[in-house]
């Protein structure tokens, strides 16, 4: 799986966006281009609804061990006397009951609620991780591209090419165990942060390439303008022009890009646990869970279930609000 | 035109040569002994040292790696426990399947081809077919349920919908057989019905990003001046937005489906793990596993060479629907 969605949103918003902070008539009173996005945001219901999913999706992974005390039993607690002899949960929907919200692992016997909040917590923290970092990288690379061109340009495009070239699942596969193998021995059992250490730096090693390509255009496209020219001719230095000339002028895509990165990188973590790297047994993650959870298809349905559909409750928020919040930043977006 | 060509097929050649060289270091160099697996059971200390010694694994990095190139362009001599002679799109020889790699790959290839090219068929019809309606249909019932479709397909996993298409329709209702794979000129009905749950899923997810991007990009059109002009001369709405209006928003498309479908020929990893069909993402995939090193190589070759060749293909398919482009 590319991390090709992104990359839509990013042609769309090069092709869509020609002036992002356009100057608006608000009447008397004066706005910041930035108080104009918040009040169409607030107008939104779609985006306040997405948003207020998002708020308490983050709070629930914040404040996961609250959750645990509340609900009475914690991730690695088993229920062995629920499940019947061949370890498949007793009773409706995988042992559903009121002591245990979503029923029950089979096999283990561990609750499956809270074995969610906590791979809430996991997937998120990744996400947001990796989504910061190459955030951080595809600016800094697309807009020396964008900005200075030539040699510069021609060079970071074609790691770009490269980047994409690679196939990111198959790299991925290969170089998690291999990386694991360095730092850790044989059968040493491996922390679960240095697990998501390594997941975020796979990310961050082929996630960027979206962003940069998205800031390039959007810098070229400033490049000429008469801003520039008049910042360059009163002899801006290189940083000034990157950070106090070019950026504050295309924050609007960028933000957008990231809240649809985020999602990206939460299925890109459940994708990869699905086929077997990504984090061990002993971290939660939603990934895991369903890659588990497969091989009781036919016999324990709902085990499949409620991972799959919490993880698309996550992601389809994310878009949403990503989408929302690309509407109530470009004005003259189509929707 | 010739010199855009030119240039753009050297930098698709170095970009190949970069990931060769970048893929060969990355598991030749990194810690693990690659000979560990290749030698899957009763393993003695002779026995390792007899591949090391076939493989060449003593030889410098360098001729190691310019013996591989060979191989693929003219061929090489292979060990006697290698198969001998290895033809000339030579990929080398795996101990764990004990087989050529060409022989592996050229029974693997057409699964993921029968799966991606169906497929992408599908979604591009699905999505930009989605695109246009709602844009023509812009605000009414059939447009939401369009960007809600869209947004459901975007947002979901393709193993979680390949469960939910398995669970309903082989296991419940049994209208599907499991899925397989069979060659297309074998049994067409086998091959089609053995494969249609894994064409519907990809094609599912996917078409929602060419939905709402076709759509963004075709409202966008809708309101230039040349769509105006041509219904203004009285052209017929299906000629104006069939054939003009279309290729000019079509080609973002054009660039997002290349690197998709490029991307998916290398190897549809998940979907192929999801139903079970042994194609060039699984043996990839199983590869790693078994530290099978030269079939590694091969397949995330191959998946590169997708890539890249889609790109140039883009670039090409520019020029034929942007007369701009051509003349740059």
């Amino acid at each position: 799986m590319s991390l090709s969605p992104v990359e839509g949103v990013a042609l769309a918003e090069i092709e869509s966006s020609g002036d992002p902070a356009a100057p608006e008539r608000a009447g008397v009173v004066g706005r910041s281009p930035g108080q104009l996005a918040w009040i169409r945001l607030r107008r939104d219901r779609t985006a306040m609804v997405s948003g207020a999913m998002l708020i308490f999706f983050l709070l629930l992974a914040l404040a996961a061990p609250l959750v645990e005390m509340a609900y009475g039993i914690g991730p690695r607690q088993q229920f062995q006397h629920l499940l019947d002899g061949f370890g498949m949960p007793l009773g409706y929907a995988g042992g559903v009951t009121g002591e245990h919200w979503f029923g029950l692992e089979p096999g283990l016997g561990r609750d499956i609620f809270i074995r969610l909040i906590y791979g809430l917590r996991t997937s998120l923290f990744i996400a947001f991780a990796a989504a910061l970092i190459t955030a951080t990288i595809g600016i800094v690379l697309g807009t020396l591209a964008g900005y200075l061109g030539g040699w510069l340009d021609a060079v970071i495009n074609w790691i770009t090419d490269l980047t994409l070239a690679m196939p990111f699942l198959v790299i991925a596969l290969a170089l998690t165990p291999t990386l694991v193998l360095r730092f850790y021995g044989e059968r040493e059992q491996v922390s679960s942060a240095f697990g998501v250490g390594v997941l975020i730096g796979v990310f961050a090693i082929f996630g960027w390439t979206s962003t940069a390509r998205l800031v390039r255009g959007q810098v070229i496209a400033l490049r000429e303008r008469e801003f520039v020219e008049a910042a360059r001719a009163s002899g801006a230095g290189l940083g000034h022009m990157l950070f106090r000339q070019l950026l504050p002028n295309i924050w609007a895509p960028i933000l957008v890009s990231f809240s649809l990165a985020v999602p990206q990188f939460i299925t890109s973590e459940a994708a990869l646990s699905f086929i077997g790297v990504g984090l061990s047994d002993e971290t939660p993650s939603f990934g895991r869970m369903i890659y588990d959870s497969l091989d009781y298809l036919q016999t324990d349905p709902a085990y499949v279930f409620f991972p799959g559909i919490t993880i698309f409750a996550l992601v389809f928020a994310f878009n949403l609000f990503g989408d929302a919040l690309r509407d109530a930043l470009d004005p003259k977006s189509s929707r | 035109m010739a010199r855009f060509l030119i240039k753009r097929i050297f930098s698709a050649t170095l970009t190949l040569f970069a990931v060769s060289v970048l893929t060969f270091l990355m598991f030749f160099a990194l810690p693990r002994d690659p000979v560990t697996g290749m030698c899957p059971k009763n393993c003695n200390p002779e026995r390792l040292e007899r591949v090391r010694e076939e493989l060449g694994l003593r030889d410098p990095l360098i001729s190691q790696y310019a013996g591989y190139m060979k191989g693929i362009v003219t061929g090489r001599d292979l060990g006697s426990a290698q198969g001998g002679r290895c033809d000339a799109p030579c990929l080398g020889w795996s101990y764990v399947t004990n087989e050529a790699v060409s022989d592996t790959i050229g029974r693997v290839l057409p699964v993921t081809l029968s799966i991606v090219i169906p497929a992408a068929v599908l979604w591009l019809l699905l999505g930009v077919g989605l695109g246009m309606i709602s844009a023509l249909r812009r605000g009414t019932w059939l447009d939401r349920l369009a960007i809600g479709f869209s947004l459901t397909g975007a947002s979901l996993q393709l193993y979680f919908v390949g469960a939910v298409l398995l669970l309903v329709f082989v296991y419940n209702l049994r209208l599907l057989p499991v899925p397989s794979y069979t060659p297309l000129f074998e049994n067409p009905l086998k091959w089609a019905s053995g494969l249609v749950l894994a064409w519907v899923s990809l094609a599912f997810l996917f078409s929602a990003i060419y939905a709402r991007l076709s759509r963004a990009q075709m409202l966008e059109t809708l309101s230039e001046d040349f769509v105006r002009t041509a219904r203004a001369k009285g052209l017929a709405k299906p000629k104006v937005y069939g054939r003009h209006a279309l290729r000019a928003a079509i080609t973002p498309v054009v660039t997002i489906a290349g690197l998709d479908v490029g991307g998916a020929l290398g190897g549809t990893v998940i979907t192929e793990t999801t139903f079970g069909i042994q194609g060039l993402g699984r043996t990839a995939v199983d590869a790693v596993r078994s530290g099978d090193l030269p079939t590694i190589m091969a397949t995330v070759l191959i998946a590169a060479v997708f890539v890249v060749l889609a790109n140039v293909l883009v670039d090409l398919l520019y020029a034929a629907i942007d007369p701009r482009v051509r003349l740059r």
